[in-house]
């Protein structure tokens, strides 16, 4: 763009005819760049949207609406909505404390700290499942001795929760820290001085400015759960009403009833339409409180 | 009357000073950016805690290093102006003013009553349901002044309390300012870099370079202070006022 500017600057003192030759060509590279670009996106657009298109296409619909009352189905939903809410709720008590701790406080081995919130972001879910088998598992460090006490962990409801406790906390962790870190602090200071303990404050000041992140962030956790699938199968294993969650379900399904699995797949999709919707209103309205 | 004699090291130096503002007094603060002036009212409100020193009010000591004693913010009853007004966005102008009181757990009938009569002597009570980031500069200034007003403190503290307001409006800001202020008669810091401020809103002044204080006086002889305070005269040979 500003070689073409330099290139315009010459043409002022060029004779008509010449200055037409270096602006025809300067145009032309601009037109070819948003050719270029535009092709691009329409290339992304379309690999993204055509699988989630095809998805409905080749969904035959009475089969698909047959299939919600299966109990495949059904106990997938079942089971996937109660483990992905109550992780949520998890993943939002224990992670706004941390969270917030993290975004006000410096202390020795933060940067450890945070590092090691977002490790199951980029962990393969494989090498999560079996981390969580090695500490949880029948034969696991802590494992062994709640086995001992007759209470075991894997291949249990409760398995499906941890596992997406694990994967799903950085991102509520994440999003309610930069959260908290845009709160400005003078509120903290005026509440202080207006008589608010610190516990006041946090209450009643900072957790609602900072409210419409920390939604956003629960819904991505949210999400997040409800797509888990390695570090599930591997550490809670694949029981139908028990441990079978959405994913797993469709999972199963392929190798029989595809119907089943297109019925389920619909419904994740429709799903995370929302969980995006919910997520970019929010995330508008975080940006505008930031502004205000 | 407040004490003030406190010492903190900051990045670039160390912050001396001992003052003294009587009860009903305004005393300016002024200096340079990062001279020190908001970390000195910071100290005062118990959000930083000093290094050594002393900080007393009505003779109580808020900070005592000598008997390890620091008052928490919440308790010391100062009402604070903060430079940017620190409105809580997420409140109504009614529930910012109403805030300090809630902390007091006084009745919603005591509020009601002390936000109403707060509200309309400062011509507020016809936008008391707006949300505080939605408000002129003006208007911010008269709710963050209200909000600090009505918890009745023992101390007053404001942080450049017109810096945010257009120049007319700052005119007439500061005679309303200084009528309030003198209202309450309790002691009261005012930071400003504004030579008229001090003029017409103080009783006394307070020049501060690098943490101490270079030079004090009536609030009226202020107005020479800006070519002394240019020139390699000033030395801050005591920093005691």
């Amino acid at each position: 763009m500003a070689l073409n500017q330099v290139e315009l600057g010459h043409t002022n003192e060029l004779p008509g005819q010449d200055r037409e030759a270096i602006v025809i060509p300067s145009r032309t590279k601009e037109m070819a760049l948003k050719a270029g670009l535009g092709l691009t996106l329409i290339l992304a657009m379309t690999f993204i949207a055509l699988p989630v298109v095809s998805l409905f296409v080749k969904s035959p619909l009475d089969a698909t609406l047959r299939s919600l009352y299966d109990p495949v189905v059904m106990d997938a939903l079942k089971l996937s909505l109660m483990t992905s809410t109550l992780t949520t709720l998890t993943v939002v008590l224990m992670g706004t404390p941390i969270a917030y701790v993290n975004a006000r406080f410096h202390y020795f081995g933060r940067d450890i700290a945070d590092s090691l919130i977002d490790l199951p972001v980029i962990m393969p879910p494989a090498v999560a499942g079996i981390a969580l088998l090695m500490a949880f598992g029948r034969m696991g460090i802590l494992g062994h001795y709640l086995n001992a006490f007759g209470f075991g962990i894997a291949f249990t409801t409760l398995a499906v929760i941890i596992a997406q406790v694990f994967v799903s906390s950085p991102f509520y962790i994440r999003q309610a820290k930069t959260s908290f870190e845009d709160v400005d602090t003078a509120f903290e200071d005026a509440a202080r001085t207006l008589g608010a303990s610190r516990v006041y404050t946090f209450f009643h000041v900072i957790l609602p400015i900072a409210s419409n992140g920390l939604i956003s962030g629960a819904i991505m956790a949210f999400a997040r759960s409800l797509g888990e699938f390695g570090a599930t199968i591997m550490f809670a294993g694949n029981f139908q009403g028990r441990t079978q969650t959405m994913p797993l379900a469709i999972y199963t399904a392929m190798q029989g009833d595809l119907n089943v699995s297109l019925c389920l797949a619909i419904i994740l999709v429709i799903i995370s339409f929302v969980v995006i919707a919910l997520v970019k209103m929010l995330t508008r309205r975080v940006y505008k409180n930031v502004r205000d | 009357m407040l004490e003030i004699d406190v010492e903190k090291q900051l990045r670039d130096f160390k912050l001396e000073v001992k003052i003294e503002v009587a009860e009903g007094e305004i005393l300016m603060l002024v200096g340079d950016n990062g001279c020190g002036k908001t970390t000195l009212l910071n100290l005062v409100a118990g959000l930083i805690s000093p290094d050594s020193g002393r900080i007393a009010l009505d003779g109580r000591p808020l900070y005592d290093s000598a008997f390890r004693i620091s008052v928490a913010p919440e308790v010391r009853n100062i009402g604070y102006v903060f430079q940017s007004y620190a409105l809580f966005p997420h409140m109504s102008v009614y529930d910012n003013v109403a805030f300090g009181l809630r902390t007091r757990k006084l009745s919603e009938q005591e509020i009601e009553f002390l936000v109403k009569d707060h509200l309309e002597a400062a011509g507020l009570w016809e936008i008391r349901r707006a949300k505080a980031g939605s408000i002129s500069g003006g208007q911010k200034q008269r709710v963050a002044l209200a909000r600090a007003l009505i918890i009745e403190p023992r101390l007053l503290l404001l942080d450049e309390p017109l810096s945010a307001l257009d120049v007319r409006k700052q005119a007439a800001m500061r005679r309303d300012l200084r009528e309030k202020i003198h209202s309450c008669g309790v002691p009261s810091i005012i930071v400003t870099h504004d030579l008229r401020d001090v003029a017409c809103i103080g009783d006394r002044a307070c020049l501060i370079e690098k943490g101490k204080i270079a030079l004090s006086g009536e609030a009226d002889d202020v107005i020479g202070w800006g070519a002394i305070a240019n020139s390699d005269v000033i030395k801050p040979k005591d920093s005691t006022v």
